[in-house]
C-alpha cells in the first residue's frame, strides 16, 4: 500500500505541471498585450523594449514559463490589477469561504443521499425507489443557478426569512459557521450547492447497495433470520468506501465549480472572485484563481484515492 | 383451496408462434417501444427542438424589439402571453428564439467532442504503447480541472461569445469521451476476431472500420448522450455569467441573468427561462438513461 501511495503521489506531479502549463497558455492566448496596458499610448519603441526586458517578455516563451512557475511555487502569483494586492493572499482568503459552503453542501448531500439511496436500493422497483430515483435525476438536471434564484424568491423575497446574498456583516473577514447570525447567510448557498452531489451520491449509493444485496452472503444472512436493518448494516459497511470516494470527488467539483452559486449569492469565495475578475478583465487574478483551484482539485482527488486504498484493503492497485 | 393443475405449468407456448429472434438494434428498439417514460420525454425533446427550429414562424413578436413603456409586465399583459422582460421585449418570443442558442450550446459541443475525443480514443486504444500514454496522459491533465472551472477558465481568458463558449465546452468534454472510447477499443482489440482479421490480411484502417467502430460506437454514443444535459446546463451557466452568448441575442441563460434584477417586482418572469433549461436538461437526462438501459445487453 505504501508503495502505491508513493507512486500515486509521484504521478500527480506531472499532472500538476500540466495544469500549470494550461493556466499559463490560457493567458498567452488571451486577447490584449500586457505591455500595452502598462504603457501610455505615446510610448517610444525604446521605452517598450525597456519595459519588455524589465518584465522578461523578451525571453522565449518556455523560459518565461519557467520563470513564472518558479515564482508561482514560491507563492508569488502576481498583483491583482483591481485591488493591487497579491493574488495569492486574495485567493487563499476566498478559498476558505468556498470550502465552508462546499463542505456544508457535501455533508448535507451525503446524509440525505445515503439514506435515500439505501431505501431505494432496498425497495428496488417499488414506488419508494421510483420517488428516490426521480429526486436524483431532478438534482442533476436542475440548473443550480436558477434554483438559487428561486430559493431567493421564496425565502428572501416572499418569506423574508433568510438573507438573499452576502456573508454576514459588511467587512467581516472571518466566517464562523457556529454563530447563527453568520450561519444564516450560508444556508441558501449550501442548499443550492447540495443538489447536484445529492443526485450523484444517491445514484452511487443505490447501485452500490443494490449490487451487494444481490450477493450470496446477503442471501445467507437472510436465511439465518436477520431482519432488514441487520442485513442493511452489512450492505452499508461494504458500500461505504465506494460512496465516500464519490463524495470526495464531489467535494472537489464543488470547490472548483463554485462560481455560479457564489455569483448568485455574492458569497465572497473563489468563484465570486473569479467572476469579478472576468468582469474587470483582471487577468493575473483570474489565472491565479484558476491555478490554485485546479491544484486544490488535484490534491483532493489524490487524498480521496489514498484514503480509499487505506480504508478498503480489497482494492488491489498495481 | 384450489390446486394448480400440472398443465398450468407445462402448457407449452408451442401453440403460439415462438418469439421472433431479433438483432441487437431491433431488440433495443423493441425495449424502447415499451419504455413509456423515455418515449414521453423523447417527444418533449422533439417538441422543444421543433419549437426552436420554427421559432421565426411561431414567435408572436420580434425577440429583440424593446419597448420602454411595457417593461417587466406580468404574463397575460395585453398580447404578451408570458409577459415582457426588463427591456419590454416579449418573453414568449425570446424563450422560443432562446431555445435555438441554448440547444446549439448543448448539442454542438457534444458532437464535436464526440468526433475529436472518439477519434483520439480509438487511436490511443488501437495503437497502444507510447501513443496511448501520450494521448491519455494529456487527457488526464485536462481532466484535472473541474468541468465548470475549465469552461470558465477558457471562455474567461479568451473572452465571451458563443463561439468561444462552444470551444470551451468542447474541450471540457473531449477527455471523458476519449477515455470511454479508449477503454472500449482496448477491450475489443484484444479479442480473437481482431487477431483473425489481421491474420487474414486486413489493414489497420479496415479493421478499425469494420471491427472496432461497431463495438466502440455504442458505449461512446450512450456516454455522449448523457453529456448533452450537462452541456446545456454549462452553456447556459456560461451565458449567465456573461461568458457565453452576447446580448441582445436571446438565450435562456442570459435571460436568467438579466431578469435577475427584476426578481423583486416580477419573480415569475425570472423563473421562466430557468424552467425552460430545467425541462430541457431533465428530458435529455431521462432519455439518455432510457437509452442506456435499452442498449445494455446485460439487463
Amino acid at each position: 500500500m505504501w508503495n502505491y501511495a508513493a507512486r500515486r503521489i509521484l504521478m500527480s506531479i506531472p499532472i500538476a505541471l500540466g495544469v500549470s502549463i494550461i493556466c499559463y497558455t490560457l493567458v498567452l492566448l488571451s486577447p490584449g498585450d500586457p505591455i500595452q496596458s502598462l504603457l501610455p499610448p505615446d510610448a517610444t519603441p525604446e521605452e517598450i523594449a525597456y519595459l519588455k526586458k524589465a518584465y522578461g517578455f523578451d525571453k522565449p516563451i518556455p523560459v518565461q514559463y519557467i520563470y513564472w512557475l518558479v515564482r508561482a511555487l514560491s507563492g508569488d502569483l502576481g498583483i491583482s490589477l483591481q485591488t493591487n494586492r497579491p493574488v495569492f493572499t486574495e485567493v487563499m482568503g476566498a478559498l476558505s469561504n468556498t470550502i465552508v459552503i462546499s463542505v456544508g453542501a457535501v455533508m448535507l448531500a451525503f446524509s440525505l443521499a445515503f439514506v435515500l439511496g439505501t431505501i431505494a436500493a432496498y425497495n428496488a422497483g417499488r414506488p419508494t425507489d421510483k420517488i428516490a430515483t426521480t429526486i436524483a435525476v431532478v438534482g442533476v438536471s436542475i440548473p443550480n443557478y436558477w434554483l438559487g434564484i428561486v430559493l431567493v424568491i421564496v425565502f428572501a423575497v416572499n418569506l423574508g426569512a433568510l438573507p438573499a446574498s452576502g456573508m454576514g456583516t459588511k467587512g467581516s473577514t472571518s466566517f464562523n459557521i457556529f454563530d447563527w447570525e453568520q450561519a444564516r447567510y450560508a444556508i441558501l448557498p449550501i442548499l443550492t450547492m447540495s443538489l447536484v452531489p445529492l443526485g450523484i451520491i444517491m445514484r452511487t449509493t443505490r447501485s452500490a447497495i443494490a449490487e451487494i444485496l444481490n450477493q450470496d452472503f446477503v442471501q445467507m444472512l437472510r436465511a439465518k433470520g436477520l431482519g432488514p436493518l441487520a442485513v442493511l448494516r452489512h450492505a452499508i459497511r461494504n458500500a461505504l468506501p465506494q460512496v465516500m470516494t464519490v463524495m470526495g470527488l464531489q467535494l472537489g467539483y464543488l470547490v472548483g465549480g463554485s462560481i455560479l452559486v457564489e455569483t448568485i449569492f455574492a458569497w465572497p469565495g473563489t468563484g465570486f472572485l473569479m467572476s469579478k475578475a472576468i468582469l474587470t478583465r483582471d487577468v493575473p487574478m483570474l489565472q491565479g484563481a484558476i491555478l490554485l483551484l485546479a491544484v486544490t482539485f488535484v490534491t483532493i482527488n489524490l487524498l480521496v484515492d489514498l484514503l480509499q486504498t487505506a480504508v478498503d484493503p480489497r482494492i488491489k492497485r498495481t | 383451496m384450489s390446486v394448480a393443475s400440472l398443465s398450468d405449468f407445462t402448457a407449452a407456448p408451442a401453440k403460439d408462434k415462438l418469439p421472433p429472434v431479433r438483432g441487437y438494434w431491433a431488440s433495443v428498439g423493441n425495449r424502447l417501444r415499451y419504455d413509456y417514460l423515455t418515449l414521453f420525454f423523447l417527444s418533449v425533446i422533439a417538441i422543444i427542438v421543433l419549437l426552436a427550429i420554427f421559432a421565426p414562424f411561431i414567435a408572436p413578436f420580434d425577440p429583440t424589439k424593446s419597448s420602454m413603456a411595457y417593461r417587466l409586465k406580468a404574463p397575460g399583459f395585453r398580447n404578451f402571453i408570458l409577459g415582457t422582460d426588463e427591456l419590454g421585449r416579449d418573453m414568449l418570443s425570446r424563450l422560443l428564439w432562446g431555445g435555438r442558442t441554448s440547444l446549439l450550446m448543448g448539442i454542438v459541443p457534444v458532437c464535436l467532442a464526440t468526433l475529436i475525443g472518439g477519434a483520439l480514443g480509438v487511436t490511443a486504444g488501437f495503437i497502444g504503447g507510447r501513443t496511448n500514454t501520450l494521448i491519455m496522459r494529456t487527457m488526464d491533465v485536462i481532466f484535472a480541472f473541474p468541468s465548470v472551472l475549465l469552461a470558465v477558465a477558457i471562455s474567461g481568458t479568451l473572452g465571451g461569445g458563443a463561439k468561444n463558449g462552444m470551444l470551451a465546452l468542447t474541450l471540457v468534454f473531449i477527455p471523458s469521451i476519449c477515455r470511454v472510447a479508449e477503454s472500449a477499443t482496448t477491450q475489443v482489440r484484444a479479442l480473437d476476431f481482431v487477431e483473425a482479421a489481421r491474420a487474414s490480411g486486413g489493414s489497420t484502417v479496415s479493421i478499425i472500420r469494420t471491427h472496432i467502430l461497431g463495438n466502440v460506437l455504442g458505449p461512446v454514443f450512450i456516454f455522449a448522450s448523457s453529456l448533452i444535459s450537462v452541456s446545456i446546463l454549462l452553456g447556459s451557466g456560461l451565458s449567465f455569467l456573461g461568458l457565453g452568448v452576447e446580448p441582445p441575442t436571446p438565450d435562456w441563460g442570459l435571460m436568467l441573468s438579466t431578469l435577475r434584477a427584476g426578481i423583486y417586482t416580477q419573480p415569475l418572469l425570472c423563473a421562466l427561462p430557468g424552467a425552460a433549461i430545467f425541462i430541457t436538461s431533465l428530458s435529455f437526462n431521462l432519455v439518455s438513461d432510457g437509452l442506456r438501459q435499452a442498449m445494455d445487453v446485460k439487463s
